[in-house]
């Protein structure tokens, strides 16, 4: 034990510990409540805030739900916090203080407990509501679901109802109370389609396929969007998802199929270049599996012809 | 002759990158100029650019990372005040081309260029010193790591002046980033600096994982170590399985782009979503390379200016190496929305708020440690109480995304983007805030201002809730990231309140540049002769400040947990220790002189400069050989002259 560095003196006394400051937790505190006063002021009802169909309300509850759970440790511990840190500072003559660590196991096998339980409650939610919220699980209601097959292009979407045989560019008409079930595809780079007030979003991919399951409750405009970056056109490539009451829907269908043009694969390959901010356009017919042939890769592609002499087999992603 | 490289490279018609250059070239000129006419080359050459001190390197990554967080914050600021102004008709003053290539530099930079390099300094310069060591396992090779990850840092902001950088995201997704979609250079400046410094991480990690396995003080055992080692440990040990990942990740989006192969395109087979798994699987275990250490300084915070020990040193050591595990567990939570099943997703979810029970297990130890203190608020504590509020609401989003049903609704919404920056600016950020103003005194000799530390920590926490409470809101009405337009007017308020706080976050810097300049100022007034400013408890405040070049004259015997606590309460012998001759590694050009020329080989390969690629590889590969071959790479520092030393040091302390 012959250390050089015991030779130094008054190493112990370190320094003067006794000069602290509180937390000055009333500032913080100030600052968060004039934050929430501007939020209140400036928030309105809208996107996920906003739910108009039945996942999107759920996903909404889930949220709410979730972070009550969560708020039950959290407040605690951010009270204790600025609590502990407050009547432990140095200059206070009331605490009682120790030096050594003051382990006990008891308080640890506590402390490992609450978080613990926490999690195993939210596992749980986890487990069930992934089941029931599954993009890919359709909605059962009574009455067949509406087919709508989605490609994103640069930059913009296309609709297609294969069943009606006709499509539609960044405009998605849909039924009120009939669950829309979309098939979606990218014939450029990886997109998201996503309608915050109707609910889940999913990718959409080239060569493959994805799946979703939506429902509006109410008639409605419902803004629509790409929410993964896709390059220059990206921040406008938006539609607006207007749902309308199921007789409506006919009649859109009747009047689309009687006026525009069609959607033939030359008019395809003049779509599929890339434009930016482009206006709603409706198109009277549409080639026969279209989609599944954007899948494939046997159309002209946004960037030129095809390369794909030999293309893979379609995929669907997940299982 | 020049492969793509031409004149056309230099955006002579973009005025505003050129101005911004203009400006750092008259600051690096003045700089340079200023170290040439005081003559300082020599020092800077043998003090520093050429040393393997594990604490030079270790202040040269926070310089580095101090530096690029200015780069960094600059690209944050346009974006804030690009979303606050291009609302509704308005297109505000950054066309996309240019706002996205700001919005994958901002990411770049500040995890690869800023957060890494704090953090990483800031193990080099503690570990070996809590450890009792001299130095780490290998000393020139860190000094290689270093320069490597300074050469990737310099060839991201080269592409200001020559070319662009990437517009496809700090992610670099294909097939947006495959030939087909981002043909030009931008991408390149983007995968050749990051697999530059990666492979200088990579060296790092090793040494590391090293130096802590083999290298420890006698009577060090592993359930010794302070927990800042420990965390070192778990970082390392996640830096050496996970950045072999995605340097082969790049090499086959490289290999795309280079040789029009098909990993990730679009067509004959290539599979994105390959790449999509594998870059998070080397990027969910970043977050926690990042925030692991910086939980390792709060640790030593927190013990040290409580007056107490850690509470359950051995929950802390097990918690981290749970969370070490299960990070690598978790990467599917990044892509819910890619469409696997609700089985896949939600096993993913579940392992994803699993990992929050080791880090709450984390906050109560250290809310415990606090607990009977006596805690002195200086700007450290503020930092930690600051972090620990900011954590367990980061914490809470970040479980809420883990549910997948949730994150199909705030998935790259602007909810995102304020749940990350939650955690990485009041995790990693404050953390490493939180190590400088610790650890300067023992870097330096003198401490930091408290006063301007402390107003930097109170601009750093009111601009932060300001900067990103908006944001949780905006995501929430459905606002998207990486916007360069606003289609609702109605979310201008909010991004206003965010733009004021991305400036309140640029007072913080003001005050930190200021807290460096009236320290440095006073540093007379603020030196610190004991070597121990804060009562420390493990052993780098066992030696002087700054320590000498062999850290400890003669290496510590261990005994316990917090090794200089006990040795301090047992009090000091008079005794003069009889000095042995110390083995010191000799300074070493490789590393700048390695940097120098994979700095070359890198902007060669991004603009098809083949010939000068060659020349580049053939030097690297020479210089290697050539130091490989070279002997008489020690010094011995002889009895007389540490005893010398080690008097004159003593003789200080006393005097004070």
């Amino acid at each position: 034990m012959h250390d050089w560095r015991y030779a130094t003196p008054d190493a112990s006394l370190g320094p003067a510990s006794g000069v602290g400051q509180g937390p000055r937790s009333s500032g913080l505190l100030r600052w968060l409540l004039a934050c929430a006063a501007v939020f209140v002021c400036s928030c309105s009802q809208q996107g996920v805030l906003d739910p108009q169909g039945p996942i999107a309300s759920a996903q909404l509850l889930l949220l709410l739900n979730s972070t009550a759970i969560m708020l039950v440790v959290v407040i605690p511990v951010i009270l204790a916090t600025l609590g502990f840190a407050w009547w432990y500072r140095s200059s206070n003559a009331r605490a009682s203080r120790s030096t050594d660590e003051g382990y006990e196991g008891r308080t640890e096998f506590v402390l490992w407990s609450i978080p613990t339980l926490i999690v195993i409650l939210l596992g749980g939610v986890i487990w069930i509501s992934s089941h029931q919220l599954d993009p890919r699980a359709p909605i059962s209601t009574n009455g067949n679901p509406l087919r709508v097959e989605v490609v994103a292009l640069d930059w913009k979407w296309l609709f297609i109802y294969p069943d009606q045989g006709i499509a539609a560019v960044n405009q998605l008409v849909i039924p009120t109370t009939t669950p829309v079930s979309f098939r979606l595809t990218s014939a450029t780079v990886m997109n998201s389609f996503f309608v915050p007030q109707l609910g889940s979003q999913i990718y959409t991919m080239g060569g493959m396929t994805t799946h979703l399951n939506l429902l509006a409750d109410a008639p409605g405009e419902y803004p629509g969007f790409s929410a993964m970056f896709s390059g220059d056109g990206f921040s406008e490539m938006r539609f607006i998802a207007k749902a309308v009451p199921a007789g409506d829907f006919d009649s859109w269908v009747a009047k689309v199929r009687g006026s525009g043009s069609a959607l033939d694969l030359p008019a395809y390959a003049e779509l599929a270049k890339p434009s930016k901010a482009v206006p709603p356009k409706t198109y009277r017919s549409v080639e026969p599996k279209l989609f599944d042939r954007i899948v494939e890769q046997t159309v002209s592609g946004p960037r030129g012809p095809t390369s794909a002499a030999w293309s893979s087999p379609a995929r669907q992603t997940g299982g | 002759m020049l492969g793509r490289l031409s004149w056309a490279a230099i955006p002579l018609d973009q005025p505003l990158p050129l101005y911004a250059m203009g400006a750092v070239g008259i600051v690096i000129l003045v700089v340079l100029g200023i170290v040439t006419v005081k003559g300082w080359w020599p020092y800077l050459w043998r003090e520093w650019i050429t040393s393997v001190d594990h604490k030079r390197i270790g202040v040269m990554y926070v310089i580095l990372g101090l530096v690029m967080l200015l780069r960094g914050y600059s690209d944050a600021i346009m974006m804030r005040t690009q979303q606050a102004i291009a609302v509704g008709d308005a297109q505000g003053y950054l066309p996309p081309d240019h706002y996205n290539q700001i919005f994958s530099a901002h990411g770049t930079i500040m995890i690869f260029f800023v957060a890494m390099p704090l953090v990483i300094g800031l193990m080099n310069f503690v570990v070996p010193l809590q450890l009792g060591v001299r130095d780490v396992a290998f000393p020139t090779l860190n000094s290689v790591s270093f320069w490597l990850t300074a050469s990737g840092a310099l060839l991201v902001n080269v592409s200001l002046v020559i070319g662009s950088f990437s517009r496809a995201s700090w992610w670099g997704y294909p097939p947006l980033s495959e030939l087909a979609f981002s043909p030009d250079e931008g991408v390149d400046y983007y995968l050749w600096p990051l697999q530059i410094s990666g492979i200088g991480t990579l060296f790092t990690g090793i040494n590391f994982v090293t130096t802590i396995l083999k290298l420890r003080a006698p009577g060090m055992t592993y359930m010794r170590m302070p927990v800042f080692c420990w965390t070192a440990l778990a970082t390392s040990m996640l830096i050496v399985a996970v950045f072999p990942v995605l340097t082969a990740t790049f090499v086959m989006l490289l290999l795309d782009r280079y040789l029009g192969m098909h990993f990730f395109t679009n067509d004959l087979g290539g599979n994105q979503m390959m790449y999509v798994n594998l870059f998070w699987a080397w990027g969910h275990p970043e977050v926690y390379i990042l925030i692991l250490p910086a939980f390792g300084v709060y640790s030593e915070v927190a013990a040290t200016f409580s007056g107490k020990g850690l509470f359950s040193y051995r929950t802390m050591v097990w918690a981290t190496l749970g969370i070490c595990v299960l990070s690598m567990m978790v990467w599917l939570h990044h892509f819910f929305t890619m469409g696997a099943g609700a089985d896949v997703n939600s096993v993913f979810g579940i392992m994803s708020s699993i990992i929050a029970v080791p880090t709450g297990a984390k906050v109560f130890n250290w809310l415990f440690t606090m607990f009977r203190g006596r805690i002195v608020f200086t700007t450290p504590v503020l930092f930690l109480i600051g972090f620990m509020i900011t954590f367990v609401l980061g914490g809470l989003t970040g479980v809420l995304l883990a549910v997948p049903p949730v994150d199909f609704v705030l998935h790259n919404s602007a909810f995102l983007v304020a749940h990350f920056h939650h955690v990485i600016i009041g995790g990693v950020v404050f953390g490493a805030l939180a190590g400088i103003n610790y650890w300067f005194p023992k870097a330096f000799g003198f401490t930091l201002d408290d006063r301007w530390g402390k107003a930097s920590f109170w601009c750093w926490l009111i601009g932060f809730y300001l900067a990103f409470t908006p944001l949780y809101v905006l995501g929430m009405m459905g606002m998207t990231r990486r916007l360069q337009h606003i289609p609702d007017p109605s979310w201008q308020p909010l991004l206003l309140v965010a733009e004021l706080g991305a400036i309140v976050i640029f007072l913080a810097v003001l005050c930190q540049i200021m807290q460096l300049y009236v320290s440095i100022r006073n540093r007379e007034v603020r030196r610190d002769l004991t070597g121990d400013p804060w009562n420390g408890r493990t052993l780098e405040w066992a030696t002087s400040s700054p320590p000498p070049a062999y850290n400890f004259a003669v290496l510590p015997r261990v005994e316990t947990i917090d090794a200089f606590w006990q040795m301090k309460r047992r009090g000091l012998p008079a005794v003069e220790p009889s000095y042995e001759p110390i083995e010191m590694p000799r300074n070493s050009p490789i590393g700048i002189v390695n940097a120098f020329f994979a700095t070359i080989t890198g902007f060669t390969l991004i603009w098809h400069i083949w010939w000068i690629v060659i020349i580049g590889l053939l030097a690297i590969a020479v210089g290697i050989l050539v130091f490989g071959w070279s002997e008489n790479r020690e010094r011995e520092i002889s009895a007389s002259e540490i005893a010398r030393l080690e008097r004159a040091r003593l003789a200080l302390g006393r005097a004070t």
